[in-house]
């Protein structure tokens, strides 16, 4: 009986546990903003790497924004690495869409360093404006 | 050990940097007022396809003539020929994206089956907390999805009884037995089901695959399937460089007709030096992105500062 109950307990705890949602694209508005700040955290983790950072608002006060790239496998192409980051490095970022609830978590479109350089996380040669084309004709047909 | 590992990382990182140091410099000098400067640089032509040792991976030249099939060999590392991010089918299979414009032939029950998938992806997403994906979970991604969502490098190495297909994804291999057997009497539910293949012709392998547990879904946007699912492989080697692979997916209870996920998608032979990079969901690593990003973006989580 008392194993019963232990296994429904458990149960009960996978069953509340959260999901994931990697692609919780529902949660996002497309948004341009530029955030200029100090990175404070640069996460390479799977399914989406992400980079955290200090920057104020209009008023002067202090956001912990948090901004989301995609997998490691992806941004490795465009010159990313577990070491691009450090605690404390200026960076200026440009999000390509922001949270719909107000938080501070958008997704980046690109990034400048200190000293001028822009990281960008899509390319010519992936293969995804391709895939995109192929979709529109088979639409077509 | 470790010294060497870093050192690595850090040769591997001052070679991945080095082609955007020009990226830097030319605006600057451009700048300063100097003439016949080269024009900006675009940063969208600064992308560098990189293999897992960070070897860059040769673009292909132009007007190549490759040279023809070989017989009955489809060994080789590939990867979608269209681009190395073509495969992703975020939105769903490849010939059936979820952009509003692409109709599956869904019974009805195949249908309701489908509306109780919440994807996060594509046309018609659910919110985050709605989401139900069991690959969201680190659940093993399964098959035919293996080859519907995600689809980047895999390696194919033969034997005289079986091919092993490695996909980069999840980093798990599928056994396809060419040994003229049949599928086993008794079928135990798999993430990957049971696979045969036999060869059509000098260069097509054609591979049947049952038994696929009904947990998983067939594709990135929840379609659906039964435990009766029946899915057909083609692999066909035009080329030495080029194979296409076709899937076709059978399941009558949900689908009124076999429909095609894939439709001879073009993959292309990479070097044997290629090394296929690890890509795999870690638990606890998703946990850390839940609680980062999932939960902090939600709807229901009040605006303001964290």
């Amino acid at each position: 009986m008392k194993l019963i109950s232990t296994v429904a307990a458990f149960c009960l705890l996978l069953v509340s546990a959260p999901l994931y949602a990697h692609h919780g694209n529902a949660a996002y508005e497309s948004k341009k903003v530029t955030l200029k700040g100090t990175v404070t955290s640069w996460m390479w983790t799977n399914p989406h790497v992400f980079l955290k950072m200090d920057a104020k608002d209009d008023k002067g006060e202090v956001q912990h924004w948090v901004i989301e790239l995609v997998a490691p496998s992806n941004i490795i192409n465009f010159g990313f690495t577990p070491q691009t980051f450090k605690p404390g490095d200026e960076i200026t970022v440009v999000t390509t869409a922001v949270a719909k609830n107000g938080s501070p978590v958008a997704r980046l479109d690109k990034v400048i360093l200190a000293n001028g350089q822009v990281m960008i996380t899509e390319g010519k040669q992936d293969g995804r404006a391709e895939a995109a084309q192929d979709h529109r004709a088979n639409a077509d047909k | 050990m470790l010294r060497g590992f870093a050192a690595t990382i850090a040769v591997v990182a001052t070679l991945l940097w080095s082609p955007f140091a020009y990226a830097q410099t030319a605006p600057a000098s451009q700048a300063a007022g100097a003439k016949n400067q080269k024009a900006p640089v675009d940063p969208y032509d600064l992308e560098v396809h990189v293999d897992g040792w960070g070897e860059t991976v040769p673009k292909v030249a132009q007007n190549a003539n490759p040279a023809p099939a070989p017989v009955h060999d489809i060994s080789g590392t590939w990867e979608p020929a269209k681009g190395w991010r073509n495969g992703v089918q975020a939105q769903g299979a490849y010939n059936y994206p979820m952009d509003g414009k692409h109709t599956l032939p869904f019974t009805p029950q195949g249908e309701q089956a489908w509306k109780a998938h919440k994807y996060g992806d594509g046309f018609g997403n659910s919110p985050v907390a709605e989401v139900n994906d069991p690959f969201e979970m680190c659940d093993p991604i399964g098959f035919p999805r293996i080859d519907l969502h995600d689809l980047r490098a895999l390696e194919i190495m033969q034997s005289l009884k079986k091919t092993l297909i490695v996909y980069e994804n999840d980093q798990v291999w599928r056994s396809v037995w060419t040994d003229g057997r049949d599928f086993p009497k008794i079928v135990e539910p798999r993430w990957y089901g049971y696979s045969t293949g036999k060869w059509v012709d000098n260069t097509t392998l054609v591979v049947e695959t049952i038994g696929l547990d009904e947990r998983t879904w067939l594709d990135n946007v929840g379609r659906p399937h039964t435990k009766d699912l029946r899915v057909e492989e083609r692999f066909h080697r035009v080329n030495h460089d080029i194979m296409e692979l076709t899937v076709t997916i059978i399941d009558p209870a949900y689908y009124t007709k076999p429909w095609n996920a894939l439709d001879k998608y073009p993959l292309r032979l990479q070097s044997d030096n290629f090394d296929i990079r690890e890509m795999v969901c870690s638990e606890s690593e998703a946990a850390a992105y839940n609680q980062e990003i999932s939960e902090q973006a939600a709807p229901d989580k009040p605006a303001g500062k964290k």
